[in-house]
């Protein structure tokens, strides 16, 4: 079965969405990763969106649904990359992500990521 | 209006709705269509692909470039022959859902199009056009 592949950073775990994604391979994801967070028992997770070029409310509620996920796992989420013309299209469909951080890049997700981790 | 090119893509199963975006994509790109606009339309293509496929039990979307005066434009017509949506008021009330969804499919694809016609009846289907103009 076609699968989104899950980095292991340390404590971390890293998905770059590459594919144009049906909707079950979506929930697939989340499936798989929130099984990854506890095994590992991961501290953080980062989402690299910045090679979609779309997102809909059913991929915007499966992001949704992975960061409240994981939280309730104390696992933090941050998403990044999202391209300009995505992020204006969610807001106009009604999504604007509640509850999910955000950060331009992988590099400031990272830093994010670690700078939370570390005050915990 | 002149109708440049036409066609037909089945919408049955997933990886219809991502052959539906991918086909969007490429008829908005034809016609020299802003990215963003471009990225609006696609995403409309998909909230409206998945409901004829999971509430409608899969259609078609018929798809036009159209000329109008200096303008071009991608006209999509998602049809099929299911339920039809019994309380159209509340079906395009955002937030309401019917399945397990966040209700913004349709009034979200709505905003993100220029033109937007929907005609439904209890047993006769539903179909839903849409329109965006470069």
């Amino acid at each position: 079965m076609e699968r989104i592949p899950i980095l292991q950073m340390g404590d971390f775990l890293l998905v770059t969405i590459q594919v144009d994604m049906h909707d079950q391979l979506a929930l697939t994801l989340q499936d798989d990763l929130s099984e990854r967070i506890s095994q590992i028992s991961a501290r953080g997770v980062l989402i690299d969106i910045s090679a979609l070029d779309m997102v809909d409310s059913f991929i915007g509620r499966m992001i949704g649904m992975i960061s409240g996920l994981s939280r309730i796992m104390d696992a933090e989420t941050v998403l990044v990359g999202m391209q300009p013309a995505v992020a204006i299209t969610l807001v106009e469909l009604g999504m604007t992500l509640p509850g999910v951080s955000t950060a331009l890049n992988v590099e400031r997700g990272m830093t994010l990521l670690r700078a939370r981790a570390a005050s915990q | 209006m002149n109708v440049r090119v036409s066609g037909t893509q089945p919408v049955n199963i997933e990886q219809d709705v991502v052959l539906a975006r991918q086909l969007a994509r490429k008829l908005a790109q034809d016609c020299g269509m802003r990215l963003i606009d471009l990225t609006k339309l696609v995403t409309a293509v998909s909230e409206l692909a998945r409901n004829t496929m999971t509430y409608g039990g899969g259609g078609v979307m018929d798809w036009q470039i159209i000329e109008d005066g200096m303008r071009t434009g991608v006209r999509l017509t998602f049809r099929d022959e299911g339920p039809g949506i019994p309380d159209l008021k509340l079906a395009m009330t955002d937030g309401w859902t019917s399945g397990g969804g966040l209700g913004l499919g349709l009034t979200g694809a709505k905003r993100l199009v220029d033109d937007f016609d929907l005609e439904t009846a209890p047993g006769a289907g539903t179909r839903v056009m849409i329109c965006k103009w470069t």
